[in-house]
């Protein structure tokens, strides 16, 4: 280590200003902070520092990921095959066979998922670079955890060109515009999904990109998936009983049928235990509730993410599950509150998204209202507005908007309770 | 109408080097020093030459801006030099002793019969007024307000803290002759706030003429800021006097003998310090004697004051004037490989308010912390963590915001009035984007005194 620190710190001077390098320090920087913590010592006011930085902050949110994105490897792989599994084995020599390999599903989970991380990372790190050096400053970390999260949003079949444009567009647009790490108004990674997935909806949504695999599959069909295959998510069926035409797992369902019916049907499908666990199709990251659980123990247990907000954010999930089913005049409101939690994004966002403490809610009560409040509109819009049958998204994007207004309110109470207080003395 | 007031948040650093409870007598020190810098704000006119004589007591130099306001030497002795910084700002006055006693003699006054003015004028005129600071702004007292109380703190919480109690042992009745000395300059009342966890030592526990009210729980229980907040707190357009207890007894000796005798009992504390005790010496003394063979280690930094908001000094340099301790760090200034002692190393070497370190499922320990920064400084991004050491009803991110973008209402409404940078200093410790914090307040404090005072 003595050597490589030598060798590293000797080429201190060359990238410092007038150096040889000099244009070459956000780069420099960047490295040789991230082997070696630097020697800079406190100047003014307190001489001894906390031993934390943002460097280890940032990095504990990667690891608490790290549970998400191996279920998402295995279950990218999982649903690949089996959709290939409803194939006429004539065709796809094979294919059943695979069904049951674990390793075989975990190598294609790889191929298709670990692309489009290294994609997302290596766009989302040069765009920050070509800002470092715009300002001359090093790498700030907050993309480190954006640069995972992306990936995790998408479907597994998402075209790389697609995932560097999201991410081009989010690091730019949605944080370095505003001044960079800190400084931003909407999550990172939302930002690049909710570009995405408005402006190629047709690679976001609907039911034909959740199974890696199902466009070629259709395609190679003739235009249909085989009987009994279906791309559709747990969201989406839901998403049609609202309408004339209710469907679970691509199978119709009669106009006529009743809520109990039709719930019964979906429960089949997709069981809640298969649900929590995470074996439902969805986008990479976010179909495991384990998973998600998982790291936001360990975010909880290291004090990375606000408790206030995750706990206040399922609160109000449930909530407002309970209320839906107050109203019961469909299918989708009928569906037990608890139901919400497990499928879609719900868990992976309340305990990734909706906590980056840059775009929540900053005062500790403001906390509560934020994590609640979001937790409840990702309900409404999933049942009340089917065109877009996954919510949170579109909920936490509209909180973070929101966050500075309850916090605003926050602070206004702070202020006028501490005028009272000197009224009454 | 005693209060006991208990406090949930704050965070106690767990520093290793405590001060052994050991009164040493050092020797008369052969320099002492008064630095203007100790005092905020402060544009000194000096009034004496190097190579003039001057006797203890003998004014030194005033403030520019407030001509009643004086500094007298501590010793009796010949002026040395005028040591200058940047811009010709003066640092230091440095005052070689002589050995002998020259003293200011003055009639002792009993401050229980003399008016408000007559304590008011002997204190200015004989080098007291320095030692009452004033909130708001946290600088020395506005002699021409009248403020609405005056807050003693009895024990100081913070890291390594000098024990109050021990300090003032013994000095029962001069403590008590400057509270009395104090309780003329105020219509309200002088508060004298003990730790609530310990019983006080009988110098504060039998004070007379003040309420006694108690405050427990993490520092910055300690802290006259923190207490003040809690018992009666700083509106616009109020004043609130505090000062600090070996400075009361200065008063107090003071008018009982007409002389001005700064004896000072300073805490040597901290890790790098072998034989830690506490010194008996004067206002202003160079710390050089107390270091003396005494240091574990070269690279050492010397601080008067605690290690959260004291001032760096050098090896040779002088004691603070409201300085009660000496603390003596482990310079950090060596890069720290990322796994083993840096970032992503284990961490069993940091203390840290986080739970991102192990060694807070460690209770015990007590820790070596080096002045390293342990990261680069970058935008605010994590919140709640200023909160939980900062047991004020106040917010503090968004007042350090307003102070960020100089919104002067925001600051007001937040509750700048009520605060000094040391309250925000465990915020400063805390932050993971290493702010200056203290700095940021300090500036908040300076727009507001041009602004609004």
């Amino acid at each position: 280590m003595k050597a490589l620190k030598k060798v590293i710190h000797n080429l201190d001077p060359k990238f410092e200003k007038g150096g040889k390098w000099e244009k070459m320090y956000p780069l420099y920087e960047t490295l040789s902070t991230f082997l070696f913590t630097p020697k800079d010592v406190t100047k003014k006011g307190a001489h001894i520092r906390d031993g934390v930085d943002l460097k280890r902050t940032m990095f504990m949110v990667v690891l608490a990921l790290i549970p998400c994105l191996l279920f998402g490897i295995y279950n990218t792989g999982h649903w690949h095959y089996e959709l290939q599994s409803y194939v006429n084995p004539d065709q796809y020599a094979g294919y059943e066979n695979y069904l049951t390999g674990f390793w075989d599903k975990v190598v294609y989970g790889l191929i298709q998922v670990l692309p489009i991380v290294i994609v997302s990372y290596a766009a989302g790190l040069a765009t920050e670079f070509i800002f470092g050096f715009m300002k001359g400053h090093g790498l700030h970390e907050g993309f480190l955890v954006s640069g995972m999260l992306i990936p995790l949003t998408m479907p597994a079949d998402v075209p790389l060109w697609m995932v560097a444009v999201a991410t081009i567009f989010a690091v730019v647009i949605g944080k370095e515009v505003f001044g960079g790490t800190g400084m931003n108004i909407l999550n990172v990674a939302l930002t690049a999904r909710a570009f995405l997935y408005f402006a190629y909806p047709t690679s976001m949504s609907g039911d034909k990109v959740w199974k890696s695999g199902t466009s070629e599959l259709a395609e190679a069909n003739g235009g249909a998936l085989p009987d009994g295959a279906s791309g559709a998510t747990a969201l989406g069926d839901l998403a049609s009983f609202v309408g004339d035409a209710p469907t679970v797992s691509g199978q119709a369902m009669s106009a006529n049928a009743t809520s109990g019916e039709m719930l019964s049907k979906f429960e089949g499908a997709y069981d809640p235990v298969h649900a929590f666990i995470g074996m439902i199709p969805g986008s990479i990251g976010e179909t495991s509730t384990v998973a998600a659980l998982l790291g936001g123990a360990i975010l909880l247990f290291t004090g990375v993410a606000s408790w206030r907000i995750i706990l206040s954010f399922f609160a109000g999930g449930f909530v407002f599950g309970l209320l839906m089913n107050a109203f019961g005049a469909n299918a989708y409101m009928e569906m037990d509150a608890y139901y919400h939690l497990i499928i879609g994004g719900f868990a992976f966002g309340a305990v990734f998204m909706a906590t980056d403490p840059v775009t929540a809610s900053q005062t500790q009560y403001g906390k509560f209202w934020y994590g609640f409040l979001g937790g409840g509109l990702t309900i409404l819009i999933r049942v009340l507005n089917p065109a877009y049958a996954e919510g949170i998204m579109l909920a936490i994007l509209f909180m973070n908007v929101m966050a500075p207004l309850i916090d605003h309110y926050v602070v206004q109470a702070n202020i006028s309770r501490r005028k009272k207080r000197f009224k009454t003395a | 109408m005693s209060k006991a007031v208990k406090l949930r948040k704050g965070l106690d650093i767990k520093l290793l080097g405590e001060a052994d409870k050991v009164k040493s007598d050092l020797e008369q020190p052969s320099i002492v020093a008064l630095k203007p810098a100790d005092f905020h704000g402060l544009v000194p006119k000096v009034v004496i030459k190097p190579g003039d004589k001057v006797k203890r007591g003998e004014v030194v130099f005033y403030d520019k801006y407030n001509k009643d306001v004086k500094w007298v030497s501590p010793v009796s002795g010949t002026m040395e030099e005028l040591v200058r910084g940047a811009k010709r700002k003066i640092l230091e006055v440095r005052i070689k002793t002589d050995g002998s006693d020259d003293v200011v003699q003055v009639n002792p006054v009993d401050p229980a019969s003399a008016s408000r003015e007559d304590v008011k004028k002997m204190m200015l005129d004989n080098g007291l007024w320095p030692f009452i600071k004033q909130r708001p702004i946290d600088v020395v007292a506005d002699p021409s307000v009248t403020p609405k109380a005056i807050f003693i703190s009895a024990f100081d919480s913070a890291p390594l803290a000098p024990d109050m109690d021990f300090v003032l042992h013994g000095q029962d009745q001069d403590f008590q002759h400057g509270l009395n000395a104090l309780a003329k300059l105020t219509d309200g009342k002088v508060y004298l706030t003990l730790n609530g966890k310990v019983p006080a030592d009988k110098a504060f526990q039998n004070a007379k003429n003040v309420e006694l009210n108690k405050i427990s729980g993490k520092h910055p229980a300690g802290n006259v800021g923190t207490q003040i907040h809690h018992i009666n707190p700083i509106d616009k357009g109020e004043y609130v006097f505090t000062v600090g207890p070996q400075d009361v007894v200065t008063i107090g000796k003071f008018f009982a003998e007409g002389k001005f005798d700064p004896v000072r009992i300073v805490a040597l504390t901290g890790s790098e310090a072998k034989n830690r005790k506490y010194f008996r010496t004067i206002l202003g003394a160079q710390v050089a004697p107390m270091l003396k063979n005494n240091l574990v280690t070269d690279n050492v930094r010397v601080v008067s004051g605690n290690a959260l908001t004291g001032d760096k000094i050098d090896k040779d340099g002088f004691v603070g004037f409201y300085d009660s301790q000496v603390t003596i760090l482990p310079e950090g200034d060596e890069y720290k490989f990322f796994l083993t002692k840096g970032w992503l190393g284990p961490g069993l070497d940091k203390y840290s308010s986080h739970r991102l370190f192990p060694t807070w499922l460690l209770n015990k320990k007590k820790y070596r912390l080096d002045t390293n920064m342990n990261g680069e400084e970058r935008g605010f991004v994590v919140t709640g963590e200023m909160e939980k050491v900062l047991p004020f009803d106040i917010l503090p991110m968004q007042l350090i915001k307003a102070i960020m973008t100089n919104d002067i209402d925001a600051m007001e409404a937040l509750g700048i009035y009520e605060i000094a940078p040391e309250d925000f200093a465990l915020c400063e410790y805390v932050c993971t984007s290493k702010i200056a914090i203290q700095e940021k307040v300090r500036e908040g404090l300076d727009t507001i005194q041009e602004e609004c005072m």
